[in-house]
């Protein structure tokens, strides 16, 4: 391996980790949108809405990612919806990472008893009240885990960018093999980015899923 | 004295099976209402409509004069006035003992923070658990949680408590000190209507026992000692036998 090589391409690599962190969580923050507005519809039953949000979570679970950014990359613009590439990613990573986000968090509300509701509505609260004092924080403490699972999963699913010319890390590993052929230095360079962009996630995620689930599992 | 609850003519059906009718009970102001009968004969129901957990297909029930509708806005100005026990604890998990006790009176009733503090540890040191304070549920025991829920519901300051099987789900041991608790309140003037399983307890707190079974009222007495050694219904008799053994 050439350590003049690794020089030479870490801005390359620098650039395109921001890119990636800043669609990719921006993404993120959108599938948590998503997820949380989609998990209230489903666990209050709102008719219609309901059936729509059922929909698409089928859709979007259920196709690869890679096929919806094709989907809203080259095919919406056909019908007159031009987006940029960058709009392109974070809109597809928020929609994919919606439909897994919403059933994360609904099983975290189904999960906290009914009874707790009734408890707490038995004090005079308010259904509202009920849901963010007493629905929710349980909710989250349960689902946690599988939030930061999504998103480390989405995360990584950044690496399908490339195939719309976003110049992700992915992107450019590809892009710096294909002119210069240093194939090791650059897959290297790759592995070495994403642990970079997840390691502290996943440390993170930990330390938060402790302390959420510390009142009510314990250590 | 005037009639703090006021059940008249309660019907309620669970998909067209009729689990409570035709009841009709009053409890005055500072009177203790203690109401036993075999699993299922619908008073945990009857319980839960009071508060109007439960929706009722005809009849009205009255607490404070106040029509208590489970789809109407006013239910939570209602549900204020009547504290509820259950048989789960049903204490928050996620919150410590203090915070259980004080996101009412907060939070619904607008109290201030240290206020509702300040009574919470007074309530706490009556029934012995001021040093549980910033323990979180899962970290006590069966009775501890269930004396907090009753602190929690007393906080409330409502004019009647509902106590639903508060002990059957508690260790023999640990009984006594939930029961004690409530004797306590009972003597010190508390509305209670208790739902209970426990005979002893029954005809030590009630100043009235009714007999439930198969969804009505069967037999109704303010004479305690005698409803307990004899019955005048024959099916509060077979009842009461259960309990017995020779």
């Amino acid at each position: 391996m050439d350590v003049e090589v690794l020089k030479t391409y870490l801005p390359l690599y620098n650039e395109a980790i921001l890119l990636t962190i800043r669609i990719g969580w921006l993404g993120i923050l959108a599938a948590f949108a998503i997820g949380l507005l989609g998990a209230v519809i489903q666990y209050f039953r709102i008719p219609i809405l309901k059936r729509i949000t059922a929909v698409y979570i089928e859709v979007f679970r259920n196709t690869p990612l890679l096929v919806q950014l094709f989907f809203i990359y080259f095919a919406l613009p056909k019908i007159g919806l031009r987006i940029s590439a960058e709009a392109c990613g974070i809109l597809g990573l928020g929609l994919i990472g919606g439909a897994y986000m919403i059933e994360t968090v609904r099983s975290g509300l189904e999960s906290v008893d009914r009874i707790q509701s009734e408890s707490a509505l038995s004090l005079g609260m308010t259904r509202g009240q009920v849901f963010f004092y007493i629905i929710l924080p349980q909710a989250f403490s349960i689902s946690i885990p599988g939030v930061v699972a999504n998103v480390i999963f989405l995360l990584k699913e950044t690496s399908v960018f490339s195939t719309i010319s976003l110049m992700d890390l992915m992107f450019t590993a590809k892009d710096l093999i294909g002119m210069y052929a240093k194939t090791i230095e650059c897959l290297f360079l790759l592995v070495v980015y994403y642990l970079i962009m997840l390691l502290p996630v996943s440390i993170v995620g930990t330390i938060v899923e402790r302390r959420a689930r510390y009142a009510q599992f314990g250590d | 004295m005037s009639d703090l609850v006021r059940v008249k003519h309660l019907h309620k059906e669970f998909d067209n099976n009729v689990v409570l009718k035709d009841i009709n009970l009053s409890v005055k102001k500072g009177e203790v209402v203690v109401i036993i009968g075999p699993s299922g004969c619908g008073k945990s129901t009857f319980l839960r409509c009071l508060n109007g957990l439960e929706s009722i297909e005809s009849g009205a029930v009255v607490i404070d004069g106040l029509p208590v509708n489970p789809d109407k806005n006013d239910i939570y100005k209602i549900r204020q006035k009547i504290g509820m026990v259950f048989q789960s604890y049903e204490l928050f998990p996620h919150k410590t003992v203090l915070e259980n006790i004080i996101l009412s009176p907060v939070k619904v009733q607008k109290r201030y923070k240290d206020d509702a503090i300040r009574e919470a540890l007074v309530l706490l040191d009556k029934v012995g658990l001021v040093e549980k304070k910033d323990y979180y549920p899962r970290q006590l025991s069966g009775g501890q949680k269930q004396r907090v829920a009753i602190v929690r519901a007393l906080i409330m300051h409502p004019e009647v408590l509902l106590f639903d099987e508060v002990t059957a789900a508690l260790d023999p041991e640990m009984v006594h000190e939930v029961l004690q608790t409530m004797l306590d309140l009972a003597r010190s003037g508390s509305t209670m209507v208790i739902v209970t399983h426990e005979m002893a307890f029954a005809r030590a707190v009630a100043d009235r026992i009714v007999f439930f079974d198969q969804g009505e009222i069967v037999e109704e007495s303010e004479d305690v000692k005698s409803f307990f050694n004899a019955p005048t219904t024959e099916r509060a008799r077979k009842f009461l036998k259960t309990f017995a053994y020779e």
